[in-house]
């Protein structure tokens, strides 16, 4: 499992605990987000995100 | 040569806005002031920071070097802005240096709230409001057992939970009966409250500290009901207000926040505000998703094309694990009324108007799910 953070505002997704809030369950592989997701903190898009150390 | 763009200050408005105009123009010169050493890194961060084993060194996104590359910008930091003459469209910087500007942009955040203590320990008392204090926080955690935090906002709340994670136990006092109480009705705050306590955190509520002196150990706060509390370390997060003094000196026109218009522009046309220093139409929203729809808004109206910067609804995520939050409060002055519905582990409030229109909601745990569904329904916020 690993975590992605928006580079634009530092909102992290964490693939363990997923995002229930979007619909998003705990688990759901970063891949496996629509590519129309975006991050619920600051509204970019799901291509601004990178992956990051945990 | 072409006067820059020059933008004050480089948090999340700042560095964002200059991201948001380099996707139109890469021509048009860029100059960053900052007070401090300018790193690019997430304000929201910094109350969710510890859980995650993160240092105010590891927040850092970018240094300014690699932001200054990236954005083909300049970048002055540790440079205090002294004075705006908005008739020669000049910056005076701290050692009389000067810049000219075509346009310029205060991206220059808000202060935290100090109340007035007393005590012979009232200097001690933290708040942590960028990264710099961070790291000073962040030094001063270590061996802490207890620590007492003034306001049970979002911020309060917030750095309650995460002090947990580092086994640190919270006292919350607020003068407020329950916790995010301008974010809450009155039982999602106790149903947050409950689930907070559970996880270790206490609350002293109705109540507000006085005074705060050096106790044996630590610090010992003298409490406004006569009570004492005693604890290894004070936190105050008890609100923001918005960096105006700049401004006002300048003789723009200033309210809560720099006066601007929904081009987000202040009383001087070539003088632009935005983050939590502006003040839109009346509304200062200290969010990251505001933060964004007016840069996107300025980037357009800096490039030739004049934007509107429109709000839509933007619910605000509580960072607070032990009780996932979601609030989307009504406008001030909305008539209407909640509605509650507890579930075992969640609750969802729903703010409606007399024709049952959604104005607001909150929703807690297991009902944050609900937050994608809902939001469609609210109103723009502008």
């Amino acid at each position: 499992m690993k975590s992605f953070q928006c580079i634009v505002c530092g909102f992290i997704y964490d693939e363990t605990a997923g995002l229930p809030a979007e619909g998003i369950a705990p688990g759901t592989r970063w891949a496996d987000i629509p590519e129309d997701w975006a991050c619920p903190d600051c509204g970019v898009a799901k291509s601004d995100f990178e992956m990051i150390e945990i | 040569m072409t006067a820059p763009i020059l933008i004050l200050g480089t948090g999340l408005a700042g560095y964002n806005l200059a991201r948001e105009i380099r996707k139109l123009d890469k021509t048009t010169p860029i100059v960053l002031v900052s007070r401090d050493a300018a790193p690019f890194y997430a304000k929201p961060m910094l109350s969710n920071a510890l859980a995650g084993g993160k240092t105010a060194q590891s927040l850092v996104m970018k240094s300014a070097e690699k932001m200054a590359e990236e954005l083909d910008a300049r970048i002055l930091a540790h440079r205090q802005v002294q004075a705006i003459d908005p008739a020669a469209r000049r910056v005076t910087l701290d050692g009389g240096e000067s810049l000219d500007y075509r346009d310029l942009v205060l991206a220059l955040g808000a202060d935290p709230i100090r109340l007035p203590l007393t005590g012979d320990a009232a200097a001690d008392v933290l708040s942590v409001n960028d990264l710099d204090d961070f790291a000073r926080f962040s030094a001063r955690l270590e061996g802490v057992k207890h620590i007492a935090i003034l306001g049970a906002g979002l911020i309060g709340c917030e750095f309650a939970n995460d002090l947990l994670a580092r086994g640190i136990a919270p006292t919350v006092l607020d003068p407020a009966p329950w916790p995010l109480g301008r974010l809450l009705p009155e039982a999602a705050g106790a149903f947050f409250r409950a689930r907070l306590e559970a996880a270790g955190a206490t609350f002293r509520l109705g109540v507000a500290a006085s005074t705060v002196n050096k106790g044996a150990s630590g610090y010992r706060l003298e409490l406004n009901d006569g009570s004492l509390l005693d604890t290894d370390l004070v936190l105050s997060a008890v609100g923001l207000r918005a960096r105006t003094s700049l401004a006002a000196s300048a003789g723009l026109a200033v309210n809560r926040g720099v006066v601007v218009n929904r081009q987000l522009a202040s009383s001087d046309p070539h003088i632009f505000a935005v983050g939590d220093c502006a003040e839109v139409e009346g509304l200062s929203l200290p969010f990251v998703m505001p933060i964004m729809q007016q840069v996107r808004a300025l980037a357009k109206t800096l490039g030739g094309t004049p934007t509107d910067v429109s709000y839509p609804p933007m619910p605000v995520l509580v960072k607070t694990p032990a009780i996932p939050t979601v609030v989307a409060p009504p406008a001030p002055g909305q008539a209407g009324e909640w509605t509650i519905e507890t579930t075992e582990d969640g609750l969802e409030a729903l703010f409606k108007a007399t024709d049952a229109s959604l104005k607001g909601f909150a929703l807690l745990g297991s009902a944050t799910a609900r937050k994608q569904a809902l939001t469609p329904q609210l109103p723009a916020q502008l």
